[in-house]
């Protein structure tokens, strides 16, 4: 049986959507894709035991859980030493009850226009569609109270639409964490969308799927899948947002995250502080897990009901109305940023080499510890890359300063604010590496083990080139965030190091709010370098 | 082991070397890192080394921290090593952190809001500098803290959109709601606390209603003065709390002269920076030497244009005209540092009730 029967057969056996041996890699194109299945289920099976059991496999999850422990542990060490007692109080579940609302409302706003625009994107060609696409790299690298700014510029009292909403309360708070989240899920929920087979869209093509068809057999399976990886991800990254939630909500929106600032902060109560993290700690990974049981209780397609398929139009009349709403959202903004900077444009070198510097080797690491948790799929490194997201930074950075802080070195200090960055950046790396893998595992697992190849040049041959544009992905997400981090470098950095972040913090700091808007500029313009080096790296064998 | 290694060896140098040996292997590849980063690169150590905590605004590009580690390393053969942390209270939770292995010989930038807690850490020594010449309002007797500069808060406002700014707080409190203010949060900012404890003065047990009146006024609670700042210099209301001397900034390096501060007639809260020194720290004598050194006119000359900030200590060089522009408060209010310690848990509680709802 050759692919396309396969396909088709699996289709009709309503099976989920599963890619045959004829990828588009070279080293494929004259072998059999598909040697006996008795012979295979073996040796792919003992392919699968050298991963479990390679260092490869174990040292990630090892190395990120003793980096967590390594903050949390001091840290209750200092509490059980200092004494002091919290109690619970209904303050607390009026904050946790506010965390979960705004965080829940603005994810689903993320996640669900996100996934719609990134479908609409791969769907429609217009004039400046890559510069856009690109564009969508950039919000994630500013630090929030310049992307509060950008937005008021637009919307604020005194903003281009100025009176048309109010951006002070709840509503701020959803329409900044969407600016911020929208791009990104579009970015997550693309790379999910590359990862189909090509033969599913030809195939849906000969059968003249409808529209909605397409959608629902061919896109929706691989959407699906990564939707609550992505979902919970951004509710993470929501449920944490600090600057946005209260600059615009104020003291009347107040998140666990604020509470836990603030008791570390003000008060200087770290029983307190730990048990604040503690509770965001379980609810999330409550949320977070529930959301990934939900995926796999409605497994991927049900694809029964393929003989209803009628012949349809094919036009996307939907998609532009999609994408001209996502550029409504994320475009003004970024124009406001740049013509409020560009006339205050400033060059400081050491801050733009300390962040590319501190950027470049935070990505490398990331990528390193992502590799084998995005590889092997398993309660062990989704509880590891969960685990990287929850704990707050700013318990993790107190940690490893109490554990550190008598080794009195400059280069410990770098090294750690390039550890936590890329600690934070790693459920990120991790989500952009997933699909790929899943695809590429299943494609190549059988194939290998018929030509025994394995280790090295397994990555060497099949891996890497396969890799090249989800690991081009996963290295500029990493880097943007790394980029756009003001709370590592602030919470460890105090040998003078300035990044350009922190560099827009202490010029707002001295009211030098002009040159925090040139800096954010070029912020911004080396985030769209990147993404266009990213992009050219990841294409260029295509 | 390294508390030990501190005292053996008498200097933090000695003890980085140690270290650096002892952890040997694992820390090549850091060193490694480092070293690819050389912007950062580690600092030069021959002479006695000052080490100085402070927050990061004094010492960054902007701030008098360059200036004022020329002009005090010319007095001495010593060198000032800035650790900068993120502000005033990050410092003092650095100190909490730290404990009696901190490795601050002097910590500059605490406020007499912090000052009360700094204190019960028992950590810091006596000055020893004769500080009644300061020129701080109301006077200087405390012998463990030496002052550096002070501000009196401010609501600062914007003349071309307000013509009519509020007199006294109790006309900022009543006032048209329909004129916001832009404020800071108390739980996370210097400033925010500033203006809690003025509504205390002012309003004493009445400050919650007060605030329940003035919270229709409130456009948004900032996190900090930065953010609320930048709102306000975006127009995004035409009031925002900050410092008298606020308007001056725009005079000289902007040379804009619509933002005002506002005079309140029942007095101005009062934020006095303070500096003190570590009693076991191996530099104490150093120590010393420059807490007499931040009175001197080559500490206080810095500060009017960089930390603008209104100086504690005697100049050489005139005030910038600008600054005699600058609103005079007639009446200073002030908490002492123990009564601000005693009851700020209970006032922000009582704040978050009124506003937060």
């Amino acid at each position: 049986m050759n692919g396309w029967g396969r396909l088709v057969n699996e289709v009709l056996n309503n099976r989920p959507l599963r890619p045959s041996g004829t990828s588009p890699s070279k080293l494929e194109g004259g072998l059999n894709p598909h040697p006996p299945s008795a012979m295979l289920g073996e040796v792919a099976n003992g392919r699968r035991v050298w991963w479990d059991r390679s260092c490869l496999s174990y040292c990630s999850p090892v190395v990120i859980l003793s980096a967590i422990l390594l903050g949390l542990v001091p840290l209750l060490h200092f509490a059980f030493t200092h004494d002091a007692t919290f109690t619970f109080d209904t303050y607390i579940w009026k904050v946790l009850w506010f965390t979960l609302k705004q965080a829940f409302l603005s994810s689903l706003i993320s996640t669900m226009l996100g996934l719609l625009l990134a479908r609409a994107l791969a769907r429609t060609e217009f004039y400046g569609k890559s510069f856009f696409v690109n564009l969508l790299a950039l919000p994630q690298a500013m630090p929030a109270i310049v992307v509060v700014l950008a937005i008021t510029s637009i919307f604020g009292a005194n903003g281009v639409l100025g009176g048309w909403f109010n951006i002070y309360g709840l509503s701020g708070i959803l329409l900044a964490h969407v600016f911020f989240n929208l791009p990104l899920a579009t970015r997550l929920f693309g790379a999910s969308l590359q990862n189909i087979p090509h033969e599913n869209f030809r195939l849906a093509e000969q059968l003249s799927f409808s529209n909605a068809a397409l959608f629902r057999h061919i896109e929706w399976p691989a959407l699906q899948r990564d939707l609550p990886r992505i979902f919970g991800l951004i509710f993470l990254l929501c449920a944490a947002s600090f600057v946005i939630v209260l600059t615009l909500g104020g003291p009347s929106a107040t998140t666990l995250e604020v509470a836990i600032y603030q008791s570390l902060r003000q008060d200087f109560d770290v029983p307190r502080a730990l048990t604040l993290s503690t509770l965001q700690i379980i609810v999330c990974a409550i949320l977070v897990m529930a959301a990934g049981k939900l995926a796999l209780h409605h497994p991927a397609a049900n694809t029964y009901k393929i003989e209803k398929i009628r012949k349809q139009n094919q036009t996307p009349w939907l998609d532009y109305p999609v994408v001209a709403i996502g550029l409504a959202i994320i475009a003004p903004p970024l124009m406001a940023l740049f013509v409020g900077g560009i006339a205050h444009l400033n060059f400081n070198v050491q801050a733009l080499i300390s962040s590319i510097a501190i950027g470049s080797a935070a990505t490398v690491f990331s990528l390193a510890l992502a590799w084998p948790l995005a590889r092997v799929q398993n309660n062990i490194s989704q509880i590891t890359t969960l685990a990287a997201l929850i704990v707050p930074p700013a318990v993790i950075a107190t940690g490893w300063f109490l554990a550190l802080r008598h080794f009195d070195s400059v280069a410990l200090v770098v090294g750690s604010i390039i550890a936590l960055n890329a600690l934070m950046a790693l459920p990120f790396t991790v989500a952009t590496l997933t699909p790929a893998f899943a695809q590429m595992t299943k494609q190549h697992d059988q194939l290998c083990a018929q030509l025994n190849l394995n280790g090295w040049w397994r990555f060497r041959i099949v891996d890497l080139p396969m890799m090249r544009r989800p690991l081009a992905q996963a290295a500029l997400i990493t880097f943007v965030m790394a980029l756009g981090d003001l709370t590592a470098v602030t919470l460890l950095g105090s040998q003078g190091i300035v990044t350009l972040p922190s560099l827009i913090h202490s010029q707002m700091g001295h009211y030098r709010g002009n040159d925090a808007g040139g800096t954010a500029v070029i912020l911004a313009t080396l985030c769209y370098i990147l993404t266009y080096v990213a992009q050219k790296i990841g294409t260029a064998n295509d | 082991m390294p508390a030990e290694g501190l005292k053996a060896c008498g200097t933090n140098r000695c003890l980085s070397i140690i270290q650096l040996l002892a952890i040997g292997g694992m820390m090549k590849k850091l060193i490694a890192t480092a070293l690819t980063l050389l912007p950062f690169a580690a600092y030069a150590q021959a002479k006695e080394t000052l080490t100085i905590y402070t927050y990061e605004s004094f010492v960054s590009e902007w701030g008098p921290g360059a200036k004022i580690k020329t002009a005090f390393e010319k007095t001495c053969d010593c060198d000032i090593t800035w650790v900068a942390l993120g502000d005033g209270v990050a410092v003092l939770n650095r100190l909490k952190l730290e404990g009696k292995d901190t490795k601050a010989d002097v910590v500059l930038g605490l406020d007499t809001n912090i000052t009360d807690e700094a204190r019960n850490l028992g950590l810091f020594g006596k000055h020893n500098v004769d500080a009644s010449k300061t020129k701080v309002p109301g006077g200087w007797s405390d012998a463990e803290f030496v002052p550096f500069d002070y501000g009196h808060f401010a609501v600062v406002y914007n003349s071309e959109t307000m013509p009519n700014p509020p007199k006294s707080l109790d006309e900022l409190v009543n006032g048209d709601p329909a004129q916001k203010i832009i404020l800071e949060d108390p739980r996370t900012s210097t400033p925010g606390l500033g203006f809690l404890l003025w509504m205390k003065t002012v309003y004493g047990d009445k400050a919650e209603v007060a605030w329940k009146k003035l919270k229709p006024r409130i456009l948004t609670t900032a996190p900090g003065w930065s953010e609320a700042y930048a709102l306000f210099t975006k127009g995004e209301a035409p009031m925002v709390f900050s410092y008298v001397t606020s308007p001056a900034y725009h005079i000289v390096a902007e040379n804009v002269t619509k933002y005002k501060a506002a005079e309140f007639s029942e007095g101005h809260y009062l934020q006095i920076e303070v500096a003190g020194l570590i009693e076991a720290s191996p530099e104490k004598v150093l120590a010393q030497k420059f807490l007499s050194f931040i009175l001197s006119p080559d500490f206080q000359n810095e500060i009017p244009t960089t930390n603008w900030m209104m100086p504690a200590g005697e100049m050489t060089t005139p005030l910038p005209e600008a600054f005699n522009t600058l609103v005079k408060p007639a009446k200073t209010l002030l908490y002492s540092p123990a009564e601000v310690n005693a009851n700020r848990k209970a006032w922000i509680d009582e704040w978050l009730g009124a506003v937060g709802e």
